[in-house]
């Protein structure tokens, strides 16, 4: 490792000094010449020939490089002519001109020769082309690049970054480029450097620290022993900062899993043991939109929002048509037939539709992540998911208390008959309740589609997940589930990684059945002689 | 794990071995005794620095209009509700507050509900056999018998309430007031120190009112009767003693007509100015 | 209920035999098992009137689950708890079992291993987890198939009785408690086999498992326990503490007031019902050869509730009519179209609940009853 290391650093130095100078293209033939050489020499000639190829200053030298290194760089049987491949799917496979850069069309895979390449050499390019990188007018590229050789200087290198940093503008790339430059310093054993390594979250900085710590210079590893507690503290910090954020997330998808069963459950006193179908319908509704408008997926996600709301609502209403208000008052009735509701509905997913999962798109603006520092990124979709879930609950709570809807919804859970004797239809404020309630779950469905698989048994492991909740924060209380939910998220989240995620799941489920038993109305029960009932 | 005593302490089985007389200690004073007892709901006060004291054999009236705090002073007694702060005693020897509720059944406080709750699918029979005083730990309860002194006293309930006929039909085809005679009936076979009686007349005809008044004049001083009514009529025609309760507290104490007379319950019922 | 009140003379345990459903019932059951184990014995193989030791074990298997249900109507039916997790006391009776027949395999698994059942020498385990040990005796492994479920549910039931959770909220636990269970069985740590559970048996009592001979056996020994089962349920209800467990289902704060334990007496017949459905589960693992953590899941739970309503609530009979009823329906379903399974079964929730409150228990009770009101009189006279 190491000598190929110090092989690199000095193909690196010439690189370096030969850079300026040689800006010029070199002649077609030149190149050719090159990268015949690159093709039929030994592996281990090839190392001179990479060298030669990044110190030629050819500005396409990193291109082929680069193809080179991901094993793209091809030559035409036939023709021996040097080509890129840019699609290399199927037989016949997109080229390009190594030289032009002019795009041949398709070839057949079987007419081209590919330039073979070994694991040293692959090394051994991320760091000549990272190199060649510094010195590239895009700052961006360049940041990118002095980030890579953190860890990666040795002697030679080090001075030519002194170098660089003389002339470099770009504030971001100086950081990183100092940075670089002191892990060697400190392996080198320089007290000064220590301090630009103090609080620095890279891996290698801390590997650096860490042989430093070591180091028979007391003052030295007196430093860096500092320098490294403190990258402790921020890397607990930052990791206690992201299970929160897990817990949050995971607290998010079990409130708007079960918002929906504390208006269903919590307030109309109905057991809907297919909320968690509901949930799936949502779900699918999402899939089904994305299918309606290919190549859209973003739209179509916007656009699942109303329509999953609708799907759910309606199928939940016609739940409670055709099931649910026949069984008022029995409430392990209720249960029960939704039970076999949920059965049927799953049963038809998996007939109409697949008994596989499905998968549904995430749109581009959902993916990736939110990069805090380098020990914390959030992950954009888990992001959107915490946000939908806080406004599908204030829309809720700014329903039931200041819509006719929400008032009379509370007349009819509080006094059915006195509200019926006040003029209020009870029978379509249940069919209103119900639809709200489903239609919530259709909207946790789209939202879970983003970050689960859907398939028929989606619902089915959640619906006891979102019971705990409701129970857990209090029947009959929007607020109850959401801090319910959150809070269970969070503790799962926090037992996990010394648990394991099923023993965290059975923890809470355990905990659940004790907290309930010691406050069988949850935590923010409901008081007074009519709870009794 | 008193479960453990109690699958090994087989003595009680035998009826002979359980103590006649109620343990309930009445030599000094009341033999219920309620002092500044709160209970809040949420903020709203529905006990408000109680005071009542009932004497042993006595038979007590409590008026008072809806939400003076009736059926939660009764859930106090019962040991349904816990209070907030206050005391409740039985009797000088037991605090109620530390009893559940069929602990406090058994020493000896019978209540019939507002609403009559009997069980529906058991006989009527079989209702009063459930209520009468005897052993009601588990093992006991699985391996009883019925003995002809246990017919015969449910016999004479039966006839004493009325429902002799029905004694085999199931409660849940009795009429309102037949329930709420089933109902004193299972209160007399638990043979209580203290009944709790709350509405007893609700829904019952005239003749039916007539009896109960009667039934309740003649159970008192042997026991200790606490009728919560909203029947003027009914309450004058049994009442020797009336506390009217508001807002969670004793508002007037006395004879039917120094209550009625008093100003303060005038203001309550008729609303100022009357 | 009326022959109830008049025969309370007699032990509790002798008082179902002098009851017309009781005497009917054990007449029926041990009438099929006779004429089962006559057809299977007296008919040669391939004779019109044979039956096979497949469908003997298969029947064996129909009165486990009645065997179930049974204890399922006890708590339900007459106690008004619906427990979504008897699966879990049914399953914990099973595992008893399985530990005690793996123990048997001795030195016959595939690892030869004379002490560690297979899974663990494939875990590298190096010697036996503690609650392993004794389940090499009979006697030990029979005490824990009562004891286990049975001990579950007195803590389980303590608890929750004690803070008053009943009704739907009882449900639901139930229903985590045995989704909990079923995570944990999973697991390969806890020492139970894992995702494969326990299987390949090889004898029990020292009678081979895979002779028709045992088989036979073990389906009657099944029969003989769903019979003492039902004795004991119908004893219970026929008994005051039946009586009172009624009280507590219709009117609890009211059964409190006269001074009965309602917790006491909902512990009570909530453990004597997991340990019959412990006992279900140990005479089902033999017969069909494998326990695994699937017998936890919730929706098996939820489907023993489901024979219980299609038979008829409250009624005992209609627990065992339900199960084999829908068991049997079940193996022809998977076997002709296994998609519309679930759709039978769904629908099954929903026209039970909505349309046949009472089960098939109450059709027949309906026919029954007018027939009985005439005999009130006569029978006050016999009292």
């Amino acid at each position: 490792m190491s000598i190929s290391r110090s092989l690199t650093s000095l193909l690196l130095l010439c690189l370096l000094v030969l850079a300026p100078m040689a800006q010029a293209q070199s002649t077609d033939s030149e190149a050719t010449a090159l990268l015949q050489a690159l093709a039929d020499s030994s592996y281990a000639q090839k190392k001179d020939v990479i060298a030669e190829i990044a110190g030629s200053g050819d500005e396409r030298a990193r291109g082929w490089l680069e193809a080179f290194a991901n094993g793209k760089l091809s030559r035409i049987e036939d023709s021996g002519q040097f080509v890129i491949v840019l699609s290399n799917r199927g037989r016949n496979w997109t080229v390009a001109d190594a030289l032009s850069g002019e795009s041949l069309g398709e070839v057949s895979r079987r007419d081209l020769d590919s330039i073979r390449i070994n694991n040293a050499l692959r090394n051994e390019l991320d760091g000549i082309l990272s190199v060649i990188d510094l010195t590239v007018a895009n700052p961006d590229t360049r940041l990118a690049a002095a980030r890579d050789l953190r860890g990666e200087v040795d002697a030679p290198l080090a001075e030519r970054i002194d170098g660089l940093l003389q002339t470099e503008d770009n504030s971001d790339v100086r950081a990183a480029l100092t940075k670089a430059l002191a892990i060697y310093q400190v392996e080198q054993g320089d007290v000064a450097a220590v301090a630009i390594l103090d609080g620095s979250l890279n891996a290698r900085a801390r590997v650096a620290l860490n042989g430093a710590a070591q180091s028979d210079d007391p003052e030295l590893a007196a430093a860096a022993a500092q320098a490294l507690k403190n990258i402790e503290t921020k890397l607990k910090i930052n990791s206690a900062a992201e299970t929160l954020y897990f817990g949050l997330s995971l607290g998010s998808v079990l409130v708007l899993a079960a918002i929906g069963l504390a208006i269903t459950f919590g307030v109309m006193g109905v057991i809907n043991m297919a909320h968690g179908e509901l949930i799936m319908l949502g779900a699918y509704t999402t899939w089904g939109m994305q299918q309606l408008l290919p190549g859209q997926p973003g739209l179509a996600l916007i656009l699942s929002i109303p329509a999953g709301f609708l799907v759910a609502a309606l199928a939940g209403i016609a739940i409670e048509r055709s099931v649910i208000q026949h069984l008022k008052g029995r409430p392990l009735e209720t249960l029960l037939a939704t039970f076999g509701v949920s059965l049927i509905l799953q049963q038809l997913v998996r007939t109409v539709i697949s008994p596989l999962n499905r998968t549904v798109i995430t749109p581009e603006w959902m993916s990736g992540s939110l990069m805090v520092n380098e020990a914390l990124s959030l992950t954009l979709n888990r992001l959107y998911v915490i946000g939908f879930a806080l406004v599908v609950f204030a829309g809720l709570m700014l329903i039931m208390r200041k819509t006719r809807l929400g008032l009379e919804v509370r007349a009819v859970t509080q006094n059915r008959a006195m509200a019926r004797s006040m003029g209020i239809k009870a029978t379509r404020v249940d069919i209103l309740t119900f639809g709200l309630g489903s239609g919530v779950a259709g909207l946790a469905g789209v939202a879970l589609s983003q970050i689960t698989n859907v398939g028929p048994n989606l619902g089915q492991s959640y619906i006891i997940d979102s019971f705990m909740v409701v129970v857990f924060g209090g029947v009959g209380n929007l607020w109850g589930t959401l801090v319910a939910g959150l809070s269970l998220g969070t503790i799962n989240q926090v037992l996990e990684p010394w648990a394991g995620a099923v023993l965290a799941k059975i923890v809470v489920l355990v905990f659940i059945i004790l907290f309930i038993q010691k406050r069988p109305r949850g935590l923010f029960p409901q008081k007074g002689r009519a709870a009794e009932g | 794990m008193s479960i453990f005593q109690e699958l090994t302490n087989r003595d009680r089985v035998f009826e002979f071995l359980t103590p006649a007389a109620s343990p309930v200690d009445v030599r000094h004073g009341p033999i219920l005794y309620l002092e500044d007892v709160n209970v809040s709901f949420d903020g709203f006060k529905a006990i408000n620095n109680l005071n009542l004291t009932i004497d042993d054999g006595e038979l007590r009236c409590i008026i008072g209009p809806n939400g003076a705090g009736k059926t939660t002073m009764m859930d106090i007694i019962t040991g349904k509700t816990r209070p907030d702060t206050g005391s409740v005693w039985f009797g000088s020897r037991h605090n109620l507050l530390t009893m559940n509720e069929p602990d406090i059944a058994t020493l000896g406080i019978g209540r019939k509900f507002q609403k009559p709750t009997v069980f529906e699918a058991l006989t009527v029979f079989e209702n009063l056999e459930l209520a009468m005083a005897t052993d009601k730990r588990i093992l006991p309860t699985l391996t009883a018998r019925l003995t002809g002194e246990h017919r015969d006293r449910i016999e004479e309930v039966l006839h004493l309430i009325g429902l002799a006929e029905l004694r085999y039909r199931e409660a849940g085809i009795l009429s309102h007031g037949q329930k709420q005679w089933l109902e004193i009936g299972m209160l007399l076979m638990q043979k209580p120190r203290l009944l709790l009686v709350d509405e007893p007349v609700a829904g019952m005809t005239e003749q039916e009112m007539e009896r109960t008044a009667e039934l309740l004049t003649s159970l008192a001083g042997k026991q200790s009767v606490v009728v919560v009514e909203h029947d003027m009529g009914f309450v004058r025609s049994i009442a020797r003693k009336v506390t009217v309760l508001h807002q969670g507290s004793v508002l007037a104490e006395g004879t039917m007509d120094q209550v009625s007379n008093d100003p303060k319950v005038i203001e309550v019922y008729l609303g100022e100015g009357a | 209920m009326v022959a109830s009140t008049l025969n309370t003379s007699k032990p509790w345990l002798l008082r179902p035999f002098n009851e017309r459903s009781t005497q009917l019932f054990l007449g029926i059951l041990f009438g099929a098992v006779a004429l089962v184990t006559l057809l299977h014995l007296v008919f040669p193989e391939g004779h019109a009137l044979h039956v096979s030791a497949y469908t003997v074990t298969l029947l064996g298997k129909y009165l486990c689950y009645a065997l179930l249900a049974v204890a399922v109507d006890l708590v339900w039916g007459f106690l008004g708890i619906l427990s979504l997790g008897h699966g879990a006391f049914f399953a914990l009776g099973g595992y008893a079992m399985g530990m005690y027949l793996m123990r048997q395999i001795g030195d016959r698994g595939v690892y030869g291993d004379p002490v560690l059942p297979d899974f663990m020498v494939f875990l590298n385990w190096q010697e036996l987890p503690w609650f392993w040990h004794g389940f090499d005796m009979a006697w030990f492994a029979f005490a824990m198939v009562l004891l286990a479920p049975g001990l579950l549910a007195l803590v389980f039931g303590f608890l929750a009785f004690r803070s008053r959770v009943t009704g739907v909220y009882l449900s639901i636990i139930t229903q985590a408690l045995t989704f909990a269970l079923m995570l944990a069985f999973f697991r390969n740590e806890m020492g139970f086999g894992g995702n494969n559970g326990l299987t390949d048996f090889k004898d029990i009592l020292g009678f081979d498992l895979r002779s028709d001979a045992t088989r036979l056996g073990l389906f009657i020994a099944t029969g003989i326990a769903l019979a003492i089962g039902y004795v004991i349920c119908r004893g219970i209800v026929l008994s005051k503490l039946g009586r009172v467990s009624v009280a507590c289902r219709d009117a609890e704060a009211r059964t409190r007031f006269i001074g009965y334990r309602v917790d006491r007496v909902q512990l009570f017949v909530f453990v004597v019902s997991a340990m019959l459905a412990g006992v279900a589960g140990a005479l089902y693992v033999p017969q069909v050869g494998i326990i695994n953590p699937s017998e936890f899941s919730p929706l098996f739970s939820i489907e023993v509730v489901v024979w219980v309503a299609l038979g008829g609530r409250a009624t005992l009979y209609g627990a065992v009519i339900g199960a084999l009823l829908v068991n049997y329906a079940k193996t022809v379903f998977t076997g002709v179209m296994p998609d519309a399974w679930l759709f039978a079964l769904g629908g099954l929730f929903v026209l039970v609940t909505v349309l046949l409150p009472k089960g098939i228990a109450g059709l027949l009770q309906r026919r029954k009853k007018a027939e009985d009101s005439d005999n009130v009189a006569g029978q006050e006279v016999t009292a």
